[in-house]
């Protein structure tokens, strides 16, 4: 995997819970471009356990001088964020993936849609300033509960096609009136909570969209929960899961590498075949199809955990 | 005349179902005189689906438009041949909302240039039904000019801009709405296998 080790330059404080992180190379030298709606993988090294989480760029994708993301803290989550926040400052090293983009924009729409719950604003950011650049039709919706939660806020710029609903305000975002009559060829992307994205979909399936213009991200950080234990199928080595780790976290650090990508249960790449299990997998990613979950014999290591006495995996 | 069975091809080559109503929501339709018989054929199946329709026929029948008529549509637009029908298309995509659904029906060529004229009008492909009707003549890209020859019946066949013998592929480009020819003597010029009779 192609990692990049760059310079914190920039931290700020956007909203009590949101930080903004600048990262530059340390010599000065440009960084890979990349495409709106792409996210970067960041390594966060605590003790003997390295987290990866990955988090959307919201910096201008043609700007190669830098690569921004903004955190949300979670403070119920299994320690990343918290320690973007409190670990991490202006010049530290920090190593991050290139960036990759699991939720690029269809450029052949005739209009853009992007809707954004809360920290959900994120990916949108960059893919504003491409479709600013490419002169492309587009309207953005951002919900979010309060003004003082709304981080993005303080990213956007103030135009007209730009709009802020605050439920707090008494202006909670209508779905219906924001997809009805829209142009044919119109493309809606949704980043948010589910049941923002599932909303949406449901809008438009109402409406007749075609279900390939309804476009999504909602990949999140891997849940915390309880400790477990799986076991190598080829090696019949125990490998344990601690409350605070992901399991793939947990197999790269007993040296099994697995291939992976977004660390969210978005891509699908760390899709591990499981030769048995007694017990119940707890399935957090948007990957597998409901059958597949019911099968239980599929796991996405980046995201899912394991509840019961045995889960022997396919390594 | 029914609908075409293709043989099983490579992925690229496209293949079509038969049209199948959403009820009354707003249509475009596009078909030639074979595909007017598969919209006919889809307002027997549910008479509602030509409430909100703009058909378009191209070069059709004598008797065409009165058939078409009889459907009771909202509107048919009739155009001599697929050039005039490109921009009565593009027009009524302008002006049309999201939820309204694109048929269309009759010959590859017909198929292949409008549906890329819908693509690239921001319409996902998969929400595009298609039918086959009547000819099997194909639309066809020389990879080497670029020139498109339209009612290619036989393989090999002469481009008819650049004039070199072109081999009739499977491989289909959406973005184009074109099958693409090859030139079939590069490496032996002049060594040109007979020409047959495509088949579907």
């Amino acid at each position: 995997m192609n990692k990049l080790t760059l310079e914190v330059t920039e931290t700020q404080q956007l909203s009590p819970l949101v930080k903004r992180f600048r990262f530059e190379h340390p010599d000065g030298s440009a960084l890979p471009l990349f495409s709106g709606g792409a996210h970067i993988t960041v390594e966060m090294p605590e003790g003997e356990l390295i987290r990866r989480n990955s988090y959307s760029l919201v910096s201008d994708p043609y700007d190669g001088s830098g690569y921004e993301i903004a955190v949300r803290r979670e403070d119920t989550g299994r320690g990343g964020s918290r320690y973007m926040h409190e670990k991490v400052s202006e010049g530290d090293l920090i190593t991050v993936s290139a960036p990759k983009n699991l939720f690029q924009l269809d450029l052949r729409a005739k209009k853009h849609i992007l809707i954004a719950g809360g920290i959900g604003i994120t990916p949108f950011l960059s893919q504003l300033r491409q479709l600013d650049l490419a002169q492309a039709p587009f309207e953005l919706h951002y919900a979010a509960r309060s003004r003082k939660e709304a981080a993005g806020l303080a990213m956007l710029p103030e135009a007209a096609h730009i709009h802020i609903h605050i439920s707090e305000e008494g202006k909670r975002m209508d779905l219906g009136e924001i997809l009805d009559g829209q142009p044919l060829g119109t493309h809606v992307y949704t980043c948010g909570p589910d049941g923002l994205i599932k909303a949406v979909a449901d809008q438009a399936a109402r409406l007749n969209w075609p279900t390939s213009s309804v476009h999504s991200e909602a990949f999140t950080a891997p849940p915390p929960g309880e400790p477990f234990e799986v076991t190598i199928a080829s090696t019949g080595q125990k490998v344990r899961v601690k409350a605070d780790q992901s399991l793939l976290e947990a197999l790269e650090a007993a040296g099994i590498e697995i291939d992976y990508s977004c660390r969210g249960g978005a891509c699908g790449r760390c899709e591990t075949s499981v030769t048995s299990c007694e017990g119940r997998i707890l399935h957090h990613d948007h990957w597998l199809s409901d059958d597949e979950r019911a099968e239980q014999t599929k796991i996405m290591p980046c995201m899912s955990r394991f509840k019961g006495t045995r889960l022997e995996l396919d390594l | 005349m029914s609908m075409t069975e293709f043989s099983p091809s490579i992925e690229s080559r496209p293949t079509y179902a038969p049209l199948t109503s959403h009820g009354a929501a707003p249509a475009i339709m596009v078909a030639d005189a074979a595909g007017a018989a598969a919209l006919a054929d889809l307002a027997a199946s549910d008479s509602s689906v030509m409430d909100k329709a703009h058909v378009v026929l191209v070069a059709p029948t004598a008797e065409g438009p009165s058939q078409i008529q009889s459907l009771r549509p909202l509107a048919v637009h009739v155009t001599p041949d697929l050039d005039a029908a490109g921009p009565m298309l593009k027009q009524l995509l302008g002006t049309a909302r999201m939820g309204t659904q694109l048929f269309l029906a009759g010959s590859e060529g017909l198929m292949g240039h409008m549906s890329a004229l819908a693509t690239a009008e921001g319409l996902p492909l998969d929400a595009i039904q298609m039918e086959h009707r009547g000819t099997i003549a194909r639309r066809m890209q020389c990879v080497h000019c670029k020139g498109i020859t339209d009612n290619v019946t036989t393989d090999p066949f002469t481009c008819s801009h650049c004039g070199l013998t072109l081999f009739v592929r499977d491989h289909f480009s959406r973005r184009l709405g074109a099958f693409q020819g090859v030139c079939v003597d590069a490496e032996t010029p002049g060594v040109v296998p007979d020409s047959v009779e495509i088949r579907p």
